[in-house]
């Protein structure tokens, strides 16, 4: 089993591809079970190449128009809203 | 309807019709079904408040059928653990075993049937989140065929492998639940009408074995628990007796089932949860700043560690560079864990196996290491990766008295054979 090395600049890398911020003991207690478990997870090296036959079939339906949720409905969730939008936080 | 064992998140009841197969019955409902109008949190913060807009297919059947729903319950957050401790909302304790956890994912659920708070409940199975709890709190419960049941209104966690399915104290209840809520639905296509699959499901359960060959995997028995084994041997017996016959079946693949599962599903998970950035829905924290930025203080702050666990390694998994070594090999594996059901069940009508290798742990014994936690996975995530049916019947107790379940495994839209074998022993 070759060795997997994570470092906590990894860690943080994917965090920030993942939109999710970790404090100092997150990426601490993260580095050191990720080596673990990404060591684990390379026994996937002793799987063999398998066929697969997948027995997919597609589902069609007519494009129909269907009643959906309102606008008050699809919005009642949001923590923010203006003029019958979604508000998210500032782009720039 | 609050618990001692913290069993519900919420207990707003919603209302069944007057009439209909389960009239006077109460279904309580996984909190990750969506219920329209009430609180549904999937036991995150994220989700705190969250009041859905809609029905899930199983909750409009459920209803539709008479029963009852008496609350939403308690789970790991977004499903994500193998005890009911990742919970935003606190963990849940086993009443079949006090101390103990209560198996999870859906251990709320198991926990107020076995506790006969609710009469049935309904769970969702991933990579074993009904069978765990069925087993570790002494009750009965099925996971479906993979298009058995619809998913519209699940929150996802990991879409290719959960399924809803029921949870009770007998199978032929299980089986009258699953008959209520199964069958195509357009709202979800990855629904199957499978002839026959639906119907007589109750009826089945006559415990008639007579004849029944089981295939007993030896992979799934060798590296379990000594009092589980000798439990689980005891049940097989209690079958022989009654006419059933039994036979050592190998699956190699399942030394591997695990770790693929794990991949597939963190990897799903990633891609699933990225929804939850507080625009929406959900918490969004208030951040102000660079957008990315305020996304992942809310995701920070509303995502619980085990959830930053998965989506941070299914990113990892999918990310640039690793997606071959990872994910691909996974989906090898899980191609092969099917063919080797496929082929195992060529030679036998079901599988039989301890549902999990060890009795219910004990309360905060397992945060500290994931690994071993999602070890405990070994004997449910196979099935999940091979689509098929799946149900955890009692088997009995350890002699400390720690309930231990018996795994079921059949064909794809095989439950009737399932839940005959099984109404033997509950």
């Amino acid at each position: 089993m070759s060795e997997s090395v994570v470092d906590p600049d990894e860690v943080r890398h994917v965090a920030d591809l993942a939109r999710v911020d970790l404090d100092d003991d997150e990426v601490e207690r993260f580095t050191e079970q990720f080596a673990d478990i990404l060591s684990y997870f390379e026994t996937l090296d002793e799987v063999p190449e398998v066929e697969r036959e997948a027995e997919l079939t597609n589902v069609m339906r007519p494009d129909e128009t269907h009643e959906g949720l309102s606008q008050d409905e699809a919005l009642e969730n949001a923590p923010d809203s203006e003029a019958g939008h979604f508000k998210g936080p500032k782009v720039s | 309807m609050a618990t001692e064992y913290n069993a519900y998140i919420s207990d707003e009841t919603i209302e069944g019709a007057d009439e209909g197969p389960l009239a006077g019955q109460t279904v309580a409902v996984k909190d990750n079904i969506s219920t329209k109008g009430v609180q549904t949190t999937c036991g995150s913060s994220m989700l705190a408040g969250y009041v859905p807009p809609y029905d899930a297919t199983v909750v409009e059947r459920l209803t539709a059928a008479g029963a009852t729903v008496p609350g939403k319950t308690n789970m790991d957050e977004f499903g994500m653990g193998t005890t009911t401790e990742t919970s935003a909302y606190g963990p849940v304790e086993n009443p079949a075993a006090p101390g103990h956890v209560p198996g999870g994912s859906s251990g709320g659920s198991a926990a107020v049937v076995a506790a006969g708070d609710a009469d049935m409940a309904l769970g969702t199975d991933t990579g074993g989140s009904i069978r765990c709890p069925a087993a570790f709190c002494g009750v009965v419960g099925i996971k479906p065929t993979y298009g058995l049941v619809s998913r519209y209104g699940l929150v996802a966690y990991a879409n290719s492998l959960e399924q809803i399915g029921p949870i009770a104290p007998t199978v032929e209840e299980a089986a009258e639940l699953l008959e209520v809520i199964a069958g195509p639905d357009e709202h979800d296509a990855t629904t199957r009408d499978h002839e026959g699959a639906t119907e007589g499901l109750a009826d089945a359960a006559d415990g008639d074995v007579d004849g029944l060959s089981i295939g007993v995997p030896t992979e799934l028995v060798d590296g379990a628990d000594e009092a589980v084994v000798e439990t689980f041997w005891d049940a097989i017996d209690e079958l022989e007796t009654r006419g059933a016959s039994y036979h050592e079946v190998d699956l190699p693949s399942v030394e591997h089932a695990v770790e693929a599962y794990y991949v597939i599903a963190m990897s799903e998970a990633s891609s699933n949860l990225a929804r939850f950035d507080g625009v929406r829905y959900g918490q969004s924290g208030g951040y102000e700043g660079n957008w990315n930025e305020s996304f992942a203080n809310a995701r920070e702050d509303g995502f619980g560690e085990e959830v930053k666990r998965r989506v941070l390694l299914g990113t990892y998994a999918l990310s640039a560079g690793y997606h071959d070594k990872y994910y691909k090999k996974a989906q090898d594996a899980r191609a092969w864990v099917k063919q080797d059901f496929d082929s195992a069940l060529d030679e036998a009508d079901v599988l039989a196996s301890p549902t999990m290798p060890i009795p219910p742990m004990e309360m905060g014994e397992s945060l500290d290491d994931p690994l071993t936690m999602y070890l405990a996975d070994a004997n449910t995530t196979p099935v999940n990766l091979a689509n098929l049916p799946a149900i955890s019947v009692p088997a009995g107790e350890t002699d400390d008295g720690l309930p231990v379940g018996l795994q079921l495994v059949g064909p794809a839209f095989g439950e009737k054979q399932l839940i005959r074998a099984g109404s033997a022993l509950a």
